[in-house]
């Protein structure tokens, strides 16, 4: 059995935010990731170091125009960010006020700052919008800072966590895959929400499952409010979450020794010698699928380990081929090469008829 | 993903290369498409940003944007845009020929030909439809005027890329989409949405496996990738620089080095086309283009609306309704037209192939009150056959004829099933020649019908039920879509 710091090493555990935390979502049942993630080590380094690095850069020009969108919405007081909240939620226009939580500096204290102001007003009446509070979350034993863009507060009480993106809603229509993403990652700010109001003794579901996410309108800078039921997400996520907090038996299978430590010399650069990590990383069993390209900082060292395998050609390409999971032994039974276990008859029957099929066809 | 192509694609992981799977092109390829590759900025709805287009390899044309943020610089984009495009458009709208009158339709005059568009993949039809719905509503007067020929585009584009979405139509192609359905490479879809990597695949260099061509092709610096979403190191290690220049030469070459690559890509990938014969049925479909070309060349001719921002209800259903029916047809044809795709329904059980063992093609069915000619073909099969009598199939070998499945008995090694026939051999009680099988032949029957379907009957546009809205009203576009924002 080892431990989270004894995997992570020296360096320091590598920050969660929403995003990385939607993340986790997405290939649930990789122990190689819920490792990593548990244990804060840094993926895309370690991808990086032993060959393999990630590609998730990001355009200045989407930053920069994300940021000007939010600024325009945040402009005095939020003036127009209060106009959509008050006809997409009804708010009051004489009750709401303003909390900037971004101002103050530590961390911490932001932390408890955000807390006591998020609690009093749970047990008030008065609507609040919150501006950048600063909530925690316990992933994997530990505790990660998250920062919503906003967190508003309706009039009779209950919270809506607001979410501010800047790609496009054309026609009442959005990227499908983007409103998803944001969906989850505003889910992540509902359940550390919840989380806080419960530990200060209130009702969770003071929280809405229903999330406002705030866009731009067809090809202009005017933001348009949407309403966003994020439940099925919220349970998704709260799987994921305790599924990390139990990763105490996939640490006892891995050896007391083991540790993904880089090794840095006292400038930093990295002197552990590389097949050492790749052969730690092959310890723990991943379950690589063409969707963690898109989600995951070790998809090419996964994606070269998985070569040869049916899943790494796409989930459903493994379900054609009657579960097989070899590229090889797929073959070999389609030619009939290779007598099929028990369970594998019917696979093999219709890789036979297939295999037939084609080549009477391409003859 | 059916099991035949999820066997070629583990076959392609073992030979190093991309394996067919279909053995007929099922697209139209036009003898002079226009290739379109747009770039949009990153962050923005549709910002247009560069785009390579032209109808032949030697001559492309690039449009640049110097500041792609300001709204002038554009529509100047779209209008120099239109030049081109409507140029090639109107270049189809010569000769015509005479269509004659149908069941239920006048006769018509149609285009000879067709305009095609050919984009790099579904982000390229994604940038076509919102290209033309941020310019179809522009006023060509008073205040935000633009050039007359920018929402004439606008409604153009719109045209073709609603027809994308009309299953069997190739007015308009993405590359990536039209070579996924002839060939599966060792990758996963999710792969083969890179251009470089599936046409690394199809057509590996020499010396080199697809495998090892995909790898080299995942790597921005040598092949960018095919837009409209440009590579984000590319943003902000060169664009970013050249747009604060305001140099226009500097970004020019800028982003043709990004283009270059692409725009071959898209010309091997129509020769890799060119090479497959195309299925019967592709003319069929093709004419069905050219009639929706003819048909909207008329309408905006005539002074017509350009198209609503959104469906009615009723427009809505109607349109679901016609997908739906255009995508069975189109399966069908595909089937019949192609052994191979006709073989993943023999793979499901919706199809056999057998050789005909015994022909009775004078018998008559008397039971009646009139006698009629009724033929029973016996056909032994290898294939798991799962028809039960009753059931109608129909061979591709003659679509027009029906075959009503009498019995089917196991044979040792397969079934042996009786089919009795009507359709297809004419009106008298004595079959012509060839057209019953004869002993000797092999055949194969298929559940799937290429037959016309009625269309379901929807109410009409103004007796739409208050529970889908009420009737729509026309939709004309007014002030606010004519100064819609564009930022
Ligand atoms: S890339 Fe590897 S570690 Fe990451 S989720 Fe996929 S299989 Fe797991």
């Amino acid at each position: 059995m080892t431990s989270p710091e004894r995997l992570r090493g020296a360096a320091a555990p590598k920050s969660h935010n929403a995003r990385t935390i939607a993340a986790l979502t997405t290939n649930p049942g990789c122990s190689r990731r819920a490792v990593m993630d548990a244990a804060g080590i840094d993926k895309e380094r370690l991808a990086a170091y032993v060959g393999f690095p990630a590609r998730f850069g990001q355009s200045q020009f989407a930053i920069t125009r994300g940021n000007v969108f939010e600024a325009q919405l945040k402009a005095d007081g939020c003036a127009e960010l209060l106009r959509l909240l008050r006809e997409v939620l009804g708010l009051p226009i004489p009750q709401v006020s303003y909390d900037d939580l971004e101002s103050v500096d530590q961390l911490d204290a932001r932390a408890d700052r955000s807390r006591e102001l998020l609690t009093r007003a749970a047990g008030g009446e008065s609507g609040t919008l919150f501006d950048h509070p600063l909530l925690r979350l316990e992933v994997g034993g530990r505790w990660v800072y998250l920062e919503p863009d906003l967190i508003a507060l309706q009039f009779g009480g209950t919270f809506y966590v607001v979410e501010i993106k800047s790609f496009a809603v054309i026609d009442g229509q959005a990227d499908g895959t983007k409103v998803s993403a944001a969906a989850t990652q505003a889910a992540v700010y509902v359940l550390a929400l919840r989380r806080l109001l419960a530990e200060a003794g209130h009702d969770p579901g003071l929280v809405s499952h229903e999330v406002v996410l705030v866009c731009p309108e067809n090809f202009s800078n005017r933001p348009v409010a949407t309403l966003v039921d994020v439940r099925k997400k919220l349970s998704v996520l709260e799987r994921q979450l305790a599924r990390m907090a139990r990763i105490d038996p996939i640490l006892e299978s891995l050896s007391p020794d083991l540790t993904f430590d880089l090794r840095p010399d006292s400038s930093g650069v990295p002197q552990r010698p590389v097949a050492e990590l790749v052969d730690g990383l092959g310890q723990i069993d991943a379950r690589y699928s063409p969707e963690c390209l898109a989600n995951c900082e070790l998809a090419f060292f996964c994606r070269h380990e998985a070569r040869g395998t049916t899943a790494s050609l796409g989930k459903s390409v493994r379900e054609e081929l009657g579960g097989v999971p070899s590229v090889d032994l797929a073959l070999s039974l389609a030619s009939g090469a290779v007598a099929p276990a028990d369970d594998q008859e019917e696979a093999a029957a219709m890789l036979r008829f297939a295999a037939q099929l084609r080549s009477e066809c391409l003859s | 993903m059916s099991a035949l192509t999820a066997l070629a694609r583990v076959s392609a992981v073992s030979s190093g290369v991309a394996q067919r799977i279909a053995t007929v092109r099922h697209v139209h390829l036009s003898d002079r498409p226009l290739v379109f590759i747009p770039l949009a900025l990153a962050g923005e709805a549709n910002a247009p940003l560069a785009a390579l287009v032209g109808s032949s390899f030697d001559s492309p044309q690039l449009l640049v944007v110097l500041q792609p943020r300001n709204r002038d610089e554009r529509f100047a984009f779209a209008a120099r845009l239109a030049a081109v495009f409507l140029s090639y458009v109107d270049s189809f709208r010569g000769e015509t020929e005479t269509v004659p009158a149908g069941r239920n339709t006048d006769p018509r005059e149609r285009y000879v030909d067709a305009p095609q568009i050919l984009v790099p993949n579904g982000g390229g039809v994604g940038f076509v439809r919102l290209l033309g719905r941020s310019t179809r509503f522009r006023r060509t007067e008073g205040e935000y005027a633009v050039e007359p020929s920018v929402p004439l585009l606008g409604r153009w584009l719109t045209f073709f890329a609603e027809r994308a979405e009309y299953p069997g139509s190739s007015l308009l192609l993405n590359m990536t989409g039209a070579l996924g359905m002839h060939w599966a490479t060792g990758q996963s879809a999710v792969e083969d949405a890179n251009l470089a990597a599936l046409v690394g695949w199809i057509d590996p260099p020499d010396g080199m496996t697809g495998a090892d061509a995909a790898l080299e092709a995942e790597d921005p610096l040598t092949w960018p990738p095919a837009g409209p979403a440009t590579d984000p190191t590319f943003d902000n290690e060169i664009l970013a620089p050249a747009i604060e220049a305001g140099s226009l030469s500097r970004l020019e070459s800028a982003l043709r080095r990004q283009l270059e690559p692409t725009w071959e890509l898209m010309w091997r990938g129509v020769s890799l086309l060119r090479n497959l014969p195309p299925g019967a049925r592709v003319e069929r479909r093709w004419a069905e283009d050219r009639d929706a070309f003819t048909g909207y060349a008329s309408y905006v001719d005539e002074g017509g609306y350009p198209q609503a921002r959104r469906d009615g209800a009723v427009a809505a259903a109607q349109r679901l309704a016609r997908l739906e029916r255009a995508q069975v047809l189109y399966d069908a044809q595909r089937a019949y037209d192609d052994p191979l795709i006709l073989a993943e329904y023999r793979l499901t059980g919706e199809a056999f192939a057998g050789t005909v063992t015994a022909s009775a093609p004078d018998r008559i069915d008397d039971s009646g009150k009139r006698r009629v000619l009724r033929p029973r073909v016996t056909v032994s099969s290898s294939d798991p056959v799962r028809f039960e009598p009753g059931v109608s199939v129909v061979s591709p070998a003659r679509p027009s004829q029906t075959g009503r499945v009498v019995s089917v008995s196991p044979l040792p090694s397969g079934f042996e099933v009786v089919l009795e026939l009507s359709g297809g051999m004419g009106r008298g009680l004595t079959a012509p020649p060839g057209s019953v099988p004869e002993v000797g032949e092999r055949l194969t029957y298929t559940t799937l019908t290429e037959s016309y379907q009625a269309p379901a009957a929807f109410p009409a546009r103004e007796e739409t039920p208050w529970t889908h809205g009420g009737p729509p009203v026309e939709y004309v576009p007014d002030d606010d879509d004519a100064v819609e924002e564009w930022s």
